[in-house]
């Protein structure tokens, strides 16, 4: 008896020594982030931070951010605007129009679609969309070209987060607004919609922070000139391109300097996933005061 | 009326949908298969990966997932143990470590890939390589799979740990012999995703695998994996196209064999832990 | 608390007398059964509700009385696996008819449910979609019917003041007869109410039974209760609904008094009193 416990105490301290290491390593990225980016983050002032626009020229010591958060920001509420309402209507389909097995073979091409590697995603989209943007709109690799690439990657989640949200509105108001003899449009859009809004934005905010952190697939599309966009066919270069096409070469404060925009986007998402749990665990039910 | 205009959109947006997936899909497999042969699969590339093959490629893109999978298997599912069985359960470290998890989580896996050059390649030496690879994307899994192991851990009937115990079990024979073969689907699933993501992902791996195409000789050494080699022959070497579809289709039916392979072995090794019990 | 019941009791005997002296079917059940995922609930039920008659259904939970319901107004509908078999004749005509415009019979035949289940929109946004629906496009007009209905159920001086404030601030009791206004919006002919005072507190549900009590007359009522003093106190006609190997069974229908005083079926005499309640 004694040994039995006397185990399980050292297993127990074993597991929880694991544990702690997961905070260790937590520790050590944020850590590692700050240590590497000190160098650019300790000469940092308002009046010329990198929001001001003094331009990307790193081997001359400009680090202006501006131009790629813009971009970023830009991308990334394109294909929200592209996938929310396109995510939506394939949530209803799936709940109210498909039949048992057209849903489930649909829900199995959703998670193939959210399981195709970005990185073919955008070799795809290099090799298919930006040809055809460019007969269009040269040059092609453009703000546009993200935005479609980007709202493909994130359809598949909001389409399926949605879905389960609309799944789970309680059925008694499914049922009272059938009784009403109100038609399924009608039911759609002004009662189960707005009944299932809390779920639906949390899995809109987790869609844009994995927009907002994604590399690859905008990386090999977006065509990478930093400036700020004048209109959807102007290339431009997203903060996470910018770290990947830089670091190999980057040396000094311009390494420091990706690294304090790593820290920047780390710091957004995470803003974004707060923001996602919050709205998503407020749910509003009918009888809470029956 | 309103109602037919509605509808016709709705089933229009889900055709599009569908309609863009089969395009991406019937784009990758057809110039894919065009590519691809025993010869593309063993040799190695040539003129930057134009012609020749993709053995190094493959090499070390499986070594970088067995480095990632052998470290964060283990710790993740000793973590999520601790968490759903061992954690006192109201207090705030573990509500901490939770918090800790899903934090980790969020990171974009370029930041990863930034924090892996920083740490594994430059703080500790390893350099470019295979290890830094793998260490760096077993940071990366480790959260989801965690917390996807957990949720399943949590699932088990209550009775059945009522019941070891009151046979006398001792707590870490009763989690090695009843609640992991029960959790069994959550860690599966767990499993299938980290494989997914950790085969799938290129931009953490750019800074600390690296690019160089040749045969790895140790796990030291510097390897290009999959989806590297697809990002570059796509971008850097002009005419590469078609060994990058070639590639493509590769990383994607090499993604459904690890998970067919994942399923059969999950399932074999519960089976034995079952039977035994 | 008796002295005050006793008055409404003895009037609402004279009303029935007064209503329902030549009794006219609406609703015609011959021989319905309903099945959901081929799991036989309720069979060969037949039965007559008497228009602006108050008709309660009585049972055990699960014996098929809320599946009959939604037989009636088509509500199975909403159940991919329901399947039903026998007639319904409302109006003469057959309510499972491919013709039939399910949505214009849904108006004409409403459904209150056993929880409270207001949208979660505006109060007023509650009783106007319904009107806008189905076609009362005049502003004025849906005010007017909007006051009328919340007077009706006694709710109009209560919320007059917030009728734009969210329908699920109300409390339980005002929330069930908010919805009943919105079933009486729409001037349907027939009501049909599962259990609507079950999730109430007995101050909620008394005030919520006088008001279905004021409904005879303008409105055919069809109303399950578990209640059976309830029954007695509001109805006309009564039938008792029993699970008879698994399925329920429609046992005994008749006049409420001589069903609660004579009951002519052994089974029906036992529920009421008590033995098997």
């Amino acid at each position: 008896m004694s040994y039995c416990s006397r185990n399980d105490r050292r297993w127990h301290r074993i597991l929880t020594l694991l544990a702690a290491s997961l905070a260790v390593l937590l520790a050590f990225i944020l850590l590692f982030l700050l240590y590497e980016s000190w160098p650019f983050l300790s000469r940092l002032r308002f009046e010329d931070g990198p929001f001001q626009n003094p331009g990307w020229y790193p081997l001359e010591g400009r680090f202006g951010f501006a131009p790629m958060i813009f971009a970023s920001i830009a991308v990334t509420l394109g294909s929200i605007l592209l996938a929310l309402p396109l995510g939506l209507a394939n949530a209803v389909f799936l709940e109210f129009y498909a039949s048992p097995i057209i849903a489930r073979g649909f829900r199995l091409l959703l998670n193939l679609l959210a399981g195709v590697p970005s990185v073919i995603l955008g070799l795809w989209g290099l090799t298919r969309l930006v040809p055809m943007i460019t007969q269009w709109q040269p040059p092609g690799a453009s703000l546009l070209a993200a935005i479609l690439v980007l709202t493909l990657m994130i359809l598949p989640t909001i389409a399926l987060t949605s879905a389960s949200a609309l799944a789970s509105v309680p059925f008694d108001l499914r049922a009272g607004a059938a009784a009403l003899g109100l038609r399924l449009n009608t039911r759609i859009l002004y009662i189960m919609l707005p009944a299932a809004r809390p779920g639906i934005a949390a899995g809109v905010l987790l869609a844009t922070a994995r927009a907002i952190g994604e590399t690859m697939a905008v990386l090999m599309v977006a065509g990478n000139v930093v400036q700020i966009p004048s209109s959807l066919f102007d290339p431009v270069r997203v903060l996470t391109a910018n770290m990947a096409l830089e670091m190999g070469y980057a040396v000094g404060e311009h390494r420091a300097s990706l690294f304090a925009s790593g820290l920047l986007l780390t710091m957004v998402v995470w803003g974004l996933s707060w923001v996602a749990y919050r709205v998503g665990s407020t749910t509003r039910r009918p009888h809470t005061n029956g | 009326m309103a109602e037919r205009v509605f509808t016709s959109v709705i089933i229009a947006c889900a055709a599009l949908v569908v309609g863009a997936l089969f395009w991406v899909l019937s784009d990758v497999v057809s110039k894919g298969f065009a590519h691809i042969s025993w010869a593309f699969l063993f040799s190695e590339p040539l003129d930057a990966g134009r012609s020749g093959g993709i053995a190094p490629i493959l090499v070390a893109t499986l070594w970088v997932l067995v480095i990632a999978l052998v470290v964060a298997l283990p710790l993740g599912l000793a973590v999520a143990v601790w968490l759903s069985e061992f954690a006192p359960k109201h207090l705030r470290s573990t509500n901490y470590t939770r918090i800790t998890l899903d934090i980790l989580a969020g990171i974009p896996s370029i930041v990863y890939g930034l924090f892996g050059n920083a740490f594994f390649t430059l703080y500790l030496g390893l350099g470019y390589s295979l290890l830094s690879g793998g260490l760096t994307l077993a940071c990366m899994i480790l959260p989801v799979f965690v917390r996807t192991c957990e949720s399943g851990l949590r699932l088990v009937d209550d009775d059945w740990r009522r019941g070891a115990l009151a046979l006398g079990m001792s707590r870490p024979s009763a989690v090695w012999h009843i609640l992991l073969p029960a959790a069994q689907p959550a860690i599966l699933a767990g499993l299938v995703l980290g494989i997914g993501r950790a085969t799938a992902e290129t931009a953490a791996l750019l800074f600390t695998s690296g690019y160089v195409d040749r045969m790895p000789e140790s796990l030291l050494d510097s390897g290009r994996v999959l989806s590297v080699h697809i990002y570059d022959l796509s971008m850097n070497v002009t005419g590469g196209d078609d060994a990058a579809y070639g590639s493509a289709l590769v990383l994607i039916i090499l993604i459904i064999l690890l998970n067919a392979l994942a399923q059969c072995s999950a399932d074999s090794w519960f089976k034995r832990r079952l039977n035994k019990a | 608390m008796s002295n005050q019941n006793l008055p409404t009791y003895t009037l609402s005997e004279m009303k029935q007398e007064a209503v329902c002296c030549t009794p006219t079917p609406i609703l015609q059940v011959r021989d319905l059964a309903v099945r959901y995922s081929n799991k036989a609930v309720l069979s060969n039920v037949s039965l007559d509700i008497y228009q602006g008659c108050i008709t309660a259904l009585i049972g055990p939970s699960g014996c098929g009385k809320t599946s009959f319901l939604s037989t009636l107004n088509r509500l199975t509908d909403l159940h991919p696996t329901a399947e039903v078999s026998g007639h319904i004749l409302f109006d003469g005509q057959s309510v499972f008819d491919d013709t039939v415009d399910v949505l214009a019979l849904r108006r004409r035949i409403g459904m209150i449910f056993q929880r409270p289940n207001p949208f979660p929109l505006s109060i007023r946004r509650n009783l106007e979609l319904p009107l806008k629906e189905h076609g009362v496009r005049d502003r004025y007009t849906r005010q007017r019917k909007i006051k009328q209905a919340l007077e009706d159920v006694g709710l109009w001086q209560e919320v007059y003041d917030r009728l734009d404030g969210s329908a699920l601030s109300l409390s339980g009791g005002q929330q069930q007869r908010l919805c009943i206004a919105r079933a009486l919006v729409l001037e349907p002919e027939i009501l049909l109410m599962d259990e609507p005072c079950s999730a109430l507190d007995p101050i909620a549900s008394n005030v919520v039974e006088k008001l279905i009590m004021g409904l005879r007359g303008r409105y055919t009522v069809v109303i399950v209760t578990h209640n059976l003093a309830q029954a007695r106190r509001v109805a006309n006609y009564a039938g008792f609904f029993w699970l008879n190997e698994r399925v329920g069974k429609l046992i005994e229908f008749g006049h409420c008094r001589q069903l609660f005083e004579a009951p002519t079926d052994a089974l029906t005499a036992a529920y009421i009193s008590g033995v098997q309640g």
